[in-house]
């Protein structure tokens, strides 16, 4: 159970002079639902960048699936300007720094904190263009259609995913006349379009009414279940972060403060003291 | 419905391709009508490559005349038959090229079918040409995005123009020199059947995985990474694709203009197609390929009157002199777009309206 799938090191993102994401080392077990929470500012979306290729992050490495992905350390003349820790660790191990594309199909897909569907396609449609990275024709056999075995499978696909995720009745509407909680399950669907083994969501419930958020809860456990899949999420509805996470990571100011199972996070003073901050009747 | 759609389309594109053939029959060849279907093929054809790529994938490129340009020349280049070289490349002793491909293949096959099958290989060759061409460009151009892109790919077609004309190429190009006396399709029903044809290579394109990848790039770059889908691949892509039937059909433009002067490939050119496209659509192939037929038939033909003194049998020689035709062609397009914010089609496409239509019907009865 406790089998690595996820594991960054000493990750350190630095820009100009700010260090956005401070020496962060954590791991995500296989099957795990993982949070990682912190105030707003402290660098949890900049994290999520670095591991997915978005961005290079200054220093450190990322390890997935036993095979590490991303690994770099302070060059040039980040090399003077460098204000992490742990500079010299990673300096004799080759540099990767891969595109977004190529972490994805390694298998780990991310949403988007701010919606980022393709808006001009219908929800099949999105959900099919995800599926393009898994086909094995090329622009040739495409276009005249000798993929025609293919193209259908991934159609079925598509058509099952959205009875998964419950989408299907409208999997002929634009992408954008969805109301705000089925776009972002929709992008929950499109990520999973890939056959990622780590789903990385990027604040799922965020602008999500009290009743919304507790449907996506139930919906992330149950896609987790029944794909088996591992989760890795950046949220702030704290119910919903303690209710359906196994571990959880807390940044501030770029730096891990804490990480534990919810009730020790929920009990550390320090979180409380950056980010939980104490409830009235408390 | 979808069944219905396929067979309405299909009779659309049928009643199409016999006009042509009945106005083939009925016209002489050098009639206006004749000729406005020819260009307006040529054009719709480069519009819609044009559209693959500024519609399809978003990429704002202003290249497509040099494109064109390289399809042309090689049409030319390989085309004039051998007798005739030492006319046109009367600076350069014959030139170096001294061969024909309509020649080589009408003694393999007979006359008619191996001039065609010469010719057809001619523009293969010019598109292919296009299409190296690109790669090696979008190389380092294809890193830029929307206005620099554009910047960087109209400078390319301006090189190409001026690097066509130089001298030291004359045994190839004649310099800038005319090139004529190859051989051309005589029948409007030729340049529909093949424009048609590559137009249809096009819309199958689009419409299978790497076009919904393209679509996708174009919708939201930084999603379609996080997808899977590699940009700089599928950018290049494209690029490729998109010039090679920008080649093509500079290949056929020479065809139909019946000589090819380096000249006559610069950016005003396209102008011309980018305007088409975006009055059609932008990401509409349909709306490319009507407002091709439009824009030509009303420049070469409709208008024609405003230029020279009688127009709808008014006759006003005192306005309708030279150039007017072009100051009403700018109103006019000003108006269009003003009414048509997303151009006449939007994004949609013939099956679209159909459906409409039909939807329509459905609800009255």
């Amino acid at each position: 159970m406790s089998e690595n799938l996820l594991k960054a090191e000493n990750l350190t993102m630095q820009f100009g002079g700010v260090v956005a994401v401070d020496n962060l080392s954590l791991e995500v077990n296989v099957g795990e639902i993982v949070a990682l929470i912190g105030p707003n500012g402290a660098g949890k979306t900049t994290a999520f960048n670095a591991i997915t290729g978005v961005y290079e992050p200054t220093n450190g490495r990322v390890t997935f699936d036993g095979q590490v992905i991303v690994c770099n350390h302070p060059q040039g003349r980040m090399k003077r300007s460098y204000k992490g820790e742990c500079a010299e660790t990673y300096v004799h191990e080759r540099v990767l720094n891969p595109t977004p594309d190529q972490i994805t199909k390694r298998g780990m897909a991310r949403t988007f904190q701010n919606i980022r569907l393709w808006k001009s396609q219908t929800v099949f449609d999105n959900v099919l263009i995800a599926k393009h990275m898994l086909s094995t024709s090329n622009v040739l056999t495409a276009t005249f259609r000798l993929n025609r075995r293919e193209e259908e499978k991934q159609r079925s696909e598509v058509l099952d995913l959205l009875k998964l995720v419950g989408l299907d009745d409208v999997r002929d509407e634009l992408a954008t006349n969805l109301p705000y909680g089925r776009q972002r399950r929709l992008e929950i669907a499109r990520a999973l379009a890939t056959n990622p083994k780590l789903l990385l969501l990027d604040e799922p419930a965020a602008g999500m009414n009290p009743q919304e958020t507790l449907e996506l809860a139930e919906f992330i456990r149950s896609i987790r279940s029944e794909l088996g899949l591992t989760v890795f999420m950046i949220e702030h509805h704290m119910d919903m972060v303690m209710r359906i996470s196994d571990r959880i990571y807390v940044l501030d100011f770029g730096k891990l403060i804490a990480q534990g199972i919810p009730s020790e996070i929920q009990a550390n003073p320090r979180v409380i003291d950056a980010y939980l901050g104490v409830s009235d009747d408390a | 419905m979808k069944k219905k759609e396929t067979v309405l389309v299909a009779i659309i594109l049928l009643l199409v391709l016999i006009g042509t053939i009945v106005l083939d029959a009925a016209l002489p060849s050098y009639h206006i009508a004749i000729k406005v279907v020819k260009k307006a093929t040529v054009y719709s054809l480069v519009a819609v490559s044009m559209n693959l790529l500024n519609g399809f994938t978003g990429l704002f490129s202003l290249g497509q005349a040099g494109f064109m340009l390289l399809g042309a020349y090689s049409y030319a280049v390989l085309c004039i038959p051998v007798a005739k070289r030492a006319g046109v490349y009367q600076q350069y002793n014959g030139g170096i090229v001294q061969f024909s491909l309509p020649e080589i293949f009408s003694n393999l096959f007979g006359q008619t079918v191996g001039t065609t099958v010469g010719m057809l290989l001619a523009l293969l060759f010019g598109g292919l040409l296009a299409a190296v061409f690109a790669y090696l460009i979008g190389l380092p151009v294809l890193r830029l995005k929307s206005d620099y892109l554009a910047i960087a790919t109209l400078g390319f077609a301006e090189i190409l123009r001026a690097f066509f004309q130089w001298r030291a190429l004359g045994p190839i190009t004649n310099g800038s020199n005319l090139l004529k006396n190859y051989p051309d399709f005589s029948h409007a029903t030729s340049y529909i059947i093949l424009g048609g044809l590559l137009i249809a290579v096009i819309v199958l394109l689009v419409h299978s995985t790497y076009g919904r990848a393209f679509i996708a790039i174009r919708d939201d770059e930084i999603a379609a990474e996080a997808m899977g889908i590699n940009l700089a691949h599928h950018k290049r892509l494209a690029f490729v694709i998109s010039s090679f039937f920008a080649g093509v059909g500079g290949g056929m433009l020479a065809m139909y203009m019946g000589a090819v002067q380096a000249l006559s490939f610069k950016s005003a050119m396209t102008y011309e197609i980018l305007l088409i496209v975006v009055i059609g659509g932008i990401g509409s192939i349909t709306g490319s390929i009507l407002t091709s037929f439009l824009y030509i038939a009303s420049v070469e033909w409709l208008l024609r009157g405003l230029d020279s003194g009688k127009f709808l049998g008014i006759s006003a020689p005192a306005i309708f002199k030279n150039g007017f035709r072009m100051a009403v062609v700018s109103v006019i397009i000003m108006v269009v777009v003003l009414f048509f914010r997303k151009g006449i089609m939007g994004d949609r496409e013939l099956p679209d309206l159909i459906r409409r239509r039909a939807k329509r019907g459905g609800g009255a009865s």
